[in-house]
């Protein structure tokens, strides 16, 4: 046996967290990535500029700012503890809100694109037959942008699973809680485990490997039946 | 007064694009530009069936106010109603009109038979035409598996035209749906549109900027120019009408409904009357008013539309006995205009329609011709408006 218990709790966690964070970015940013792909307003870029800050900063600087947000002497931090009764730091919501953050741009990116090319001109014709915002949301922006909305779900969940300075920052390394992969990974390293490192490192490569390969080949796929 | 709103299409619609910080405060996708503060204003009546076209320059304002009628477009002043519904203030979608874009704007992930789905799923009431009766209106039966970028630009209009009629809309709303049609697809598509305002029940208002479909198609004409209506009525009365610009130019021509008397199958030409009462057969119908054109198909009393070019009408005073010419008809000037100093155009009413000649102010004087007079018409050339041709 090459993986312990706390191993699988630790790859458990990471898909868990992983899958949440996917789901909660596929709703926050579809409607926030449309809004940029629209608007021509200068407070636009502002946005823009800051979900993609993510990419550019240290992860170990949005680490920290979330720590001093979740503090419950912030305001954040402070209305969270009282709406749930606990604190965001080193828990697993904790995690959620600052991979939320952290793959953002990953999901808002693919999509904002993905809309600019979309034909807005067909959502006028659908309303001229009698399609609301949600069936025109549903029957054309999703179906003509699918190939958006995979790469946002897939690159969104992919970076999800390999965060590692957000959480260290946030998390600490509770198992069971925030112990994630990566950290785990750190963990093994640290004690000079190198035989398990591997197998940790090991997955997590093949794992992105394969679904970057998934990806891009669904891409290419697409793009041949169109030019054939 | 309250019937007369049930029969009437009853527009009135105002729209301005104001301009701020040298950007265009509202963009219209229209494909055309509008000019900076250009700003719409037009009340009218439309008849409540047939076509009626919507006809001005590129930029008048034609597609904008098509898009107000639709609710695509949110005018200041939208008092808008259609058999009896006030429609004006409703969002696009309770409107229950339907639309015909310039660009087909077909669903790109949809077969032809999804698109005609997506548009039946949602029909505004079960009283429109059914799905099966649409496909062979529009002869589209053989198309129904195809993806659109598997379709030509006629049969995407084709296509689009069924989807929006599926959606059993309260009138039918086309915006150009033949300027992005090559000129081989168009008579296929203007004889479906024919036909269509045979079978349907509701109005057909068709925006276009080509005289030619116009004349072919519509029975009331709404002319625009900048944003304002210049004038609006039957067709037949506005293209004869010399106070308008529009029946001033070198290719002007006058429109008539004719009947068939009967076919000429050893010179391969059909009779046609200008009169309309054919009660009274063929004693009653002076061999003044008849007009010969390339055999037809058709039977006898079918009307058919003829376009007759101001330019291939000449005036002389006797009956002109050694002529090539065949169609010589007997008319009562009713009208001249002088254009340009050194031509005129002539109205003259045959049997209760109009033919314009466009002559020189030479031939004019020398002939003195003058309102109330009599004169034999000479037609070099008969235009068809409808397909009928063998």
């Amino acid at each position: 046996m090459n993986l312990l218990t706390s191993d699988i709790t630790a790859l458990w966690l990471t898909l868990q967290l992983a899958a949440v964070t996917t789901v909660i970015l596929m709703v926050v940013g579809a409607p926030l990535a449309w809004w940029l792909s629209r608007s021509t307003s200068r407070f636009a870029s502002v946005v823009e500029a800051t979900v993609a800050l993510p990419l550019i900063l240290p992860p170990t600087v949005i680490g920290f700012y979330l720590l001093i947000a979740f503090s419950p002497d912030n305001f954040f931090g402070g209305n969270w503890l009282a709406l749930t009764g606990h604190s965001l730091a080193f828990t697993f919501s904790g995690l959620v809100v600052g991979s939320v953050i952290y793959s953002l741009p990953f999901v808002v990116q693919p999509l904002q694109t993905g809309f600019q090319h979309f034909d807005h001109k067909l959502l006028e014709a659908a309303e001229t037959m009698g399609a609301g915002i949600l069936d025109r949301f549903f029957n054309l922006i999703i179906p003509l942008t699918r190939r958006a909305f995979a790469t946002a779900a897939l690159l969104g969940f992919a970076h999800t699973m390999g965060e590692f300075g957000v959480v260290l920052m946030i998390g600490g390394n509770i198992p069971g809680e925030t112990q994630v992969l990566s950290i785990a990974l750190y963990d093994h390293v640290e004690a000079l485990d190198y035989h398990r490192a591997h197998w940790l490192a090991g997955g997590l490569l093949v794992f992105s490997f394969v679904l970057l390969i998934l990806l891009y080949g669904f891409n290419r796929h697409k793009l041949t039946n169109r030019v054939g | 007064m309250a019937v007369d709103k049930e029969k009437k299409i009853q527009l009135v619609v105002e729209h301005s694009f104001v301009q701020k910080d040298g950007v265009q405060k509202r963009c219209v996708q229209t494909g055309s530009t509008q000019e900076a503060d250009f700003s719409l204003a037009i009340k009218t009546q439309l008849p409540s069936k047939g076509i009626t076209a919507i006809y001005g320059p590129s930029g008048c304002g034609k597609t904008t106010l098509l898009r107000c009628i639709v609710g695509l477009e949110q005018p200041t002043i939208s008092r808008i109603n259609i058999g009896g519904h006030d429609i004006g203030g409703l969002p696009v979608k309770q409107r229950q009109l339907g639309y015909v874009f310039q660009e087909n704007r077909l669903f790109p992930h949809l077969s032809v038979g999804g698109n005609l789905d997506f548009a039946h799923n949602r029909r505004f009431s079960n009283n429109g035409p059914s799905k099966g009766q649409v496909i062979d209106w529009l002869g589209i039966d053989g198309l129904l598996d195809r993806k659109p970028d598997q379709l030509s630009g006629g049969q995407k209009q084709r296509v689009a035209i069924a989807r929006s009629l599926l959606t059993a809309p309260r009138c039918l709303l086309l915006d150009e749906p033949l300027a992005g049609v090559d000129s081989k697809a168009r008579n296929p598509i203007l004889k479906h549109l024919e036909d269509l305002a045979k079978n349907l029940n509701i109005p057909m208002v068709y925006v276009s900027h080509n005289l030619d479909e116009i004349t072919r198609l519509a029975d009331h004409l709404v002319i625009m120019n900048e944003g304002r209506l210049v004038v609006g009525g039957p067709l037949l009365d506005i293209l004869s009408r010399l106070d308008l610009d529009v029946n001033r130019q070198e290719n002007s021509a006058a429109v008539l409904n004719t009947t068939i008397v009967k076919h000429d199958n050893y010179y391969g030409l059909t009779q046609l009357s200008l009169g309309v009462d054919l009660n009274l057969g063929n004693a009653g119908l002076s061999d003044k008013a008849q007009l010969f054109v390339g055999r037809l198909y058709g039977d006898y009393g079918d009307v058919v539309r003829v376009r007759i070019p101001c330019r291939d009408v000449s005036i002389t005073l006797e009956r002109p006995s050694q002529s090539s010419i065949l169609n010589i008809l007997f008319g009562v000037i009713t009208d001249i205009e002088l254009v340009d100093g050194s031509r005129a155009i002539v109205k003259t009413e045959v049997l209760g329609q109009s033919i314009l000649a466009r002559i020189t102010r030479k031939s004019m004087e020398y002939l003195v011709l003058e309102k109330g007079k009599s004169v034999y018409l000479q037609i070099k050339t008969v235009a068809l408006l409808s397909e009928t041709l063998v």
